[in-house]
């Protein structure tokens, strides 16, 4: 178990050493000859008005908060597609009752969904 | 052999992450240092062989939640906490909660100490962890808490809906 | 795979190069088949038919100067792409590129390729707030929005195969799709389940924030979108990371819904050749099975470039949540329905 995830562990040291080295060689070879006007944050070649540190509207907010909702549910989804044929082949009535558990789930999360539709949440 | 190595290590990094979270002056540091902890306890679970835990880890809690967190930092653009000079009842208020919660954690972590099994975690979560597993229990045994959670999450998107559509549109 | 673990590192290592290189040749392929659908030569200065370009562009982006805007923070700037660069080639190993031939080969893997997914929203959302400039931090809002917006879909998509396969390992997942006999290629899964597999087809473009769901870098209206601050390497690591993801997603693509590396009609051609069986042979040509689809998934992404017009904003979001959700929902339900009346009825094994 662990065992298979030890080439994961691997892999990310080196991708991520492949990354800082090519980081690195670009500060190293690069030339450093900063000034102002190169270092203002682009404006399309105007000098730049107030700050981006600004505040924005609350839609992207809303978008994260019903994906949480959603990707929690996928998540929950899951275990359920790996054994949803074995529960079938063990019995049908199993599979059956595991049918409804899950539709329930389902049923209620589309409910928020069309709500989430209907009062204009997913508006843009 | 390598599991316990990896074990201590990845706990050294939660525990550093952590730290840094509390400390970061700038949300956007702290939020990070957050998600390096948070990866941090993903591989802790893998090296107790819960893969499936693992990885739902990533999946929810850094790969949604805090790019939640994230978007709250930088659409509200919350700027560095400024540095506290008088302490008031609120402030004291908090230290005072914390304290009692370290002591009611330590108490039980105390009590426990010596109840927890040593050597058979790995093997019951390698037997446990799978999402095979997870499954055969959670839609037979544990159906009912299962639609509890649907409910749950129905009433957090219709608050999310609620709470935005009232206050700013 | 049992091997050493130098073994493994010494692959892993191969592989990371292997996708390097291929970034450059795919950003060469996309130009020349670019040129070709405009009727242009594309680039033909530089080496034969132009084609050291890429490399002369690499060496021209490591010679430059590297930017660092005022008021960014600069640990986060150079944080986004490193992050980009070490997800895109990290999900590179979870492929399985022939038989018995997999580094990241965990029972998870399906899942993982997602999580990879679900992080790589942080290098772009990072990337547009510490540049402190407006069209970055616009550029990186509408990108991981977009980004978070189709996971869903593509979660389901996803979900769609592990139902019939049954395993979240993506072994299985190419093994199951082994149709017997004559059968051969009817076993993939886009036969099987043909709407997942669309789904996942346009999710995978959106994730990967090409055309038509390019608009965090919409020209016309953001610049550059979340990377506008961004000179020298650093934009080049972007670039990389951008290259490597879409040709990883067409591997992941051909993976999940066309066979992965198994050849067309596999079995067939295993009974007719006996002496194929488990030789390296066989190996070598999965691997380039594997190849070619993946490299016929590259020149979708390109065509789809060049053949359809960039979504607004708002079109994009209710093509994701109001069409792609509810579809993929649907769809999953619906395959539910199939299995358990089948097991009901009593009809096949």
């Amino acid at each position: 178990m662990l065992a298979s995830f030890i080439p994961l562990f691997l892999q990310i040291l080196m991708a991520a050493g492949l990354a800082y080295t090519l980081l690195i060689a670009a500060k190293k070879l690069g030339p450093k000859r900063p000034n102002a006007v190169k270092t203002m944050a682009y404006e399309s070649g105007m000098d730049p008005v107030g700050t981006a540190r600004d505040r924005y509207s609350v839609k992207f907010y809303l978008v994260a908060m019903i994906f949480i909702v959603f990707d929690v549910e996928v998540v929950f989804l899951y275990p359920w597609a790996v054994t949803f044929r074995e529960f079938l082949t063990r019995s049908p009535q199993l599979g059956l009752f595991v049918l409804g558990v899950v539709g329930v789930f389902l049923a209620v999360l589309t409910l928020g969904l069309v709500y989430d539709i209907k009062k204009g949440g997913l508006e843009f | 052999m390598l599991a316990p190595v990896l074990f201590f290590l990845f706990a050294a990094v939660a525990i550093a992450a952590s730290i840094g979270t509390l400390l970061a002056r700038n949300p956007v540091n702290s939020a990070l240092s957050l998600i390096v902890n948070l990866l941090a306890v993903a591989s802790l679970y893998l090296t107790l062989n819960a893969a499936f835990i693992g990885i739902v880890q990533v999946l929810v809690y850094a790969g949604a939640i805090m790019v939640l967190f994230l978007f709250v930092i930088m659409l509200l653009n919350l700027e560095a906490t400024p540095v506290l000079e008088a302490i008031d009842k609120r402030i004291l208020a908090g230290y005072a909660g914390g304290t009692l919660l370290l002591g009611a954690i330590t108490y039980l972590l105390a009590r426990g100490l010596g109840a927890l099994p040593t050597f058979e975690i790995a093997e019951s979560a390698a037997a446990t962890g799978t999402p095979r597993a997870l499954a055969l229990n959670l839609f037979t045994t544990y159906a009912l808490p299962f639609e509890l959670i649907g409910l749950l999450l129905l009433v957090a998107t219709i608050g999310a809906v609620m709470i935005a559509k009232k206050r700013f549109v | 795979m049992d091997l050493p673990l130098y073994w493994v590192a010494l692959i892993g290592f191969a592989i990371i190069n292997f996708f390097l290189v291929s970034a450059s040749v795919l950003v060469y392929y996309e130009r020349k088949v670019s040129g070709w659908i405009q009727n242009r030569p594309g680039p033909n200065r530089v080496g034969p038919w132009g084609f050291l370009q890429p490399f002369a562009d690499v060496a021209k982006l490591i010679f430059k100067e590297d930017i660092s805007p005022t008021a960014s923070s600069p640990f986060i700037h150079s944080l986004a792409p490193v992050l980009m660069v070490t997800i895109a080639m990290t999900t590179a190993a979870l492929i399985p590129f022939a038989r018995g031939f997999v580094i990241v080969d965990t029972e998870v893997s399906a899942l993982l390729v997602l999580a990879l997914t679900s992080i790589a929203v942080y290098g772009v959302t990072l990337a547009g707030w510490s540049s402190n400039s407006k069209f970055s931090l616009l550029g990186g809002l509408r990108s991981s929005a977009q980004m978070i917006s189709y996971e869903l879909a593509m979660g389901l998509s996803v979900l769609t195969v592990v139902l019939i396969t049954g395993s979240l390992r993506l072994v299985d997942i190419v093994e199951y799709q082994n149709g017997p006999g004559a059968w051969g290629i009817l076993g993939w899964n886009v036969f099987r389940a043909p709407i997942a597999a669309l789904i996942f087809i346009v999710t995978a473009f959106a994730e990967t924030n090409r055309a038509p769901f390019d608009l965090p870098e919409a020209e016309q209206e953001l610049v550059g979108g979340y990377h506008t601050e961004y000179s020298g390497m650093k934009f080049g690591m972007f670039f990389l990371a951008e290259y490597v993801n879409f040709f990883v997603a067409s591997f992941v693509i051909v993976t999940l819904f066309f066979g992965g590396y198994l050849l067309p009609w596999e079995d067939a051609l295993l009974s007719a050749l006996p002496g194929l069986k488990d030789s390296v042979l066989l190996g070598v040509l999965q691997v380039l099975s594997l190849l070619l689809k993946a490299a016929f998934f590259a020149f979708v992404f390109i065509w789809v470039r060049w053949t359809l017009p960039r979504f607004k904003y708002q079109q994009l979001m209710t093509l994701g949540w109001k069409m792609l959700l509810p579809i993929a929902l649907a769809n999953v339900v619906l395959y539910a329905l199939f299995f358990t009346f089948k097991a009901l009825l009593g009809w096949g094994g």
